[in-house]
């Protein structure tokens, strides 16, 4: 027979009940777009991530002390002695490591901030004028770290416009004198807006010089070096070589973490495709319910319609037509559930991303196909029971059912 | 030609058997009109059901224009229903979601024959029945006469040999009921082979042979 008839008679006999079909195409609908939705949100966040992080600057080598490989064996690791990275390491990695464009050793800390009745307590970072070239620092007002000085330590600062708010209020903080730990700093700049970085908050922050950070919070190590690779190609090569500097000034032991911020990309990127590979899998449970339900519908439409199968039989629709018949129903269910639960999810991700505009939630270009197959497979597989129940009523009997 | 050999149909029901029929011979030639009468229980909807392939025999041969029909498959057994049986039921069996139309042209949907020729069929079926104007009328808008002549309209467009009719007027009135039987009756006089079952004397004692079954087996044949 012509498939198109097929799907006539079979659409035909859809309509012909039509709360019960509705009921089950919302049944596939729903689990379509929950598929879309979760794995939009996850794929969201993965954007969301990975694009914060490539707005630190894409050709960063990252260097902290201790080796990252033992970082789970806590135990053996205290046994060792990791040596600090130091200032005059920063200025080793600069001259022998040609690939880096720019070097800027970073020392943070916690400390307590103060202008007059106003304190709070606030990060510091202490860095050299390469950070705010490398991080594209602006500023608003006033200029950043002076260059040309790592050992000095002037009582220096620039801060962020949040935390200027915080401590002057309406008051313009450039030239005024803050206090920052035992000491005081003249503020000489102020830059614009940064916004949130990986949850913490760039404009709450202050900077001084490293040295002055050092002796603030009274050590000598560095909590990190951040260097600028010339190229993105050079990255891997200059943390090679970054790698072998340290050795050599460690006395031959690997005692620094040198990671690219490709690589911190890659992980999260991994991490959070598994986070979005399992919220489609939570997901795809309510497709498989949804599965479920076209089954209860289309054994209620066998057994609603047990004489038109016995009429049909004794028309001369053999098995197998019967089989098809309520397959293409079965399947017509999921595919058209599937299509309004595209419609759903696509209208669902569009108004997220009309209320939260920041949050890239995208629907992942895998997740509609795969969304629409696995419903119609589902739809297929659980019409499977139900057609051949209806295949194989006897005529007889059929035909004489009340 | 129909002829049935020492038919028998035995129903295996929670634990013993039901003999419904036994020993049947029968054999009815082309364009004749046979009424099987006989009391509920007699075996007569048994016998029916078997000559229309719906049911085969325990035992016996059923031979139906020279072909061997207790053997075929389930398959080759939808291909006769369809193309050389037509059948008329009491309640009419027409699908409440179809039209007239519709209901007309179902077997021939699944026969596979092509959209526009199966419109120029149903016409003529529709047409040949007296109800060309009801064609996209749904069964709940038509009378009980009308249902039945639809219904017999479809049994005819896949231009059978036989035509089985279980109690085609049980469910009307003697008005719409003697419409059915004249048209069913033109049709036998078209040559087609009508087989009216019921257990109605008026109805039966019109057909050119009539027999009377009972307990399973023929009791009385006019033709012998």
């Amino acid at each position: 027979m012509n498939p198109l008839d097929l799907v006539r008679f079979s659409a035909g006999a859809l309509t012909g009940h039509r709360l019960r079909t509705g009921l089950s195409l919302l049944g596939v609908a729903i689990g379509v777009s929950s598929v879309i939705l979760l794995t939009s949100l996850g794929e969201g966040a993965r954007i969301y991530v990975t694009g914060e992080f490539s707005s630190l600057g894409t050709n960063l080598l990252i260097i902290t002390p201790g080796k990252n490989e033992t970082l789970g064996d806590v135990g053996l690791r205290g046994l060792g002695v990791t040596r600090e990275m130091t200032l005059e390491d920063a200025e080793q990695l600069r001259r022998r490591v040609p690939q880096l464009r720019a070097v800027a050793p970073i020392v943070l800390g916690q400390v307590r901030a103060r202008y007059g009745e106003r304190e709070r307590v606030t990060s510091i970072a202490g860095t050299t004028p390469e950070f705010a070239a490398m991080r594209r620092i602006h500023m608003r007002t006033g200029r950043y770290l002076p260059a040309g000085e790592t050992t000095l330590g002037q009582r220096v600062c620039v801060m962020g416009p949040k935390l200027e708010r915080d401590l002057f209020a309406s008051e313009s903080a450039l030239g005024k004198m803050v206090q920052i730990g035992d000491e005081r700093f003249r503020v000489i700049g102020v830059w614009a807006p940064r916004g949130v970085a990986l949850g913490s908050d760039l404009d709450e922050v202050a900077h001084v010089p490293v040295a002055a950070a050092l002796r603030m919070f009274n050590r000598e190590g560095l909590s990190e070096i951040h260097a600028e690779v010339v190229s993105h190609e050079e990255i891997e090569a200059a943390r090679a070589k970054a790698v072998k500097v340290f050795k050599d000034l460690h006395e031959d032991v690997e005692d620094v973490t040198v990671v690219t911020q490709g690589s911190i990309v890659g992980s999260l990127t991994k991490i959070l495709g598994a986070l979005t590979a399992g919220l489609a899998g939570i997901a795809a449970v309510s497709l498989g319910v949804a599965g479920i339900g076209i089954m209860n519908v289309m054994l209620v439409s066998v057994s609603e319609r047990t004489r038109e199968i016995g009429l049909l039989k004794a028309l001369g629709v053999t098995p197998s037509q019967v089989i098809a018949a309520f397959l293409v129903e079965a399947a017509l269910l999921a595919s058209m559930g599937g299509l309004a639960g595209v419609l759903f999810g696509s209208f669902g991700t569009r108004l997220v991303r009309s209320l939260y505009p920041t949050f890239p939630m995208t629907p992942p270009e895998w997740a509609v196909g795969a969304a629409l197959g696995v419903s119609v497979t589902v739809g297929l597989l659980f019409g499977v029971l139900p057609a051949w129940r209806a295949s194989r009523l006897d005529p007889v009997a059929a035909l004489q059912k009340r | 030609m129909i002829e049935l050999r020492g038919v028998r149909r035995v129903f295996e029901l929670g634990g013993h058997s039901v003999h419904a029929l036994r020993e049947i011979n029968l054999e009815v030639p082309r364009g004749e009109y046979l009424s099987v009468m006989g009391p509920s229980g007699s075996g007569k909807s048994t016998l029916l059901n078997i000559l229309g392939c719906l049911d085969r025999p325990t035992a016996g041969t059923y031979r139906l224009d020279g072909d061997e029909v207790g053997s075929l498959d389930e398959k080759t057994l939808s291909h006769i229903r369809g193309h050389r049986i037509g059948f008329v039921f009491q309640s009419f069996h027409l699908v409440p979601r179809l039209t007239a139309f519709g209901n007309v042209e179902l077997p021939m949907v699944f026969a596979g024959i092509p959209r526009s020729e199966r419109a120029e069929r149903v016409k003529t079926a529709l047409r040949s029945v007296g109800l060309l104007e009801r064609a996209d009328h749904q069964p709940a808008q038509l009378s009980g006469g009308e249902r039945q002549r639809v219904a017999i309209a479809r049994a005819v467009v896949m231009s059978p040999k036989v035509l089985l009719a279980d109690e085609p007027t049980g469910n009307l009135d003697s008005v719409s009921g003697g419409e059915v039987v004249a048209l069913l009756e033109r049709m036998n006089a078209e040559g087609l082979t009508l087989i009216v079952v019921t257990h109605d004397s008026g109805l039966g004692g019109r057909a050119h042979r009539r027999v009377r079954m009972a307990d399973g087996v023929v009791i009385e044949d006019s033709a012998r």
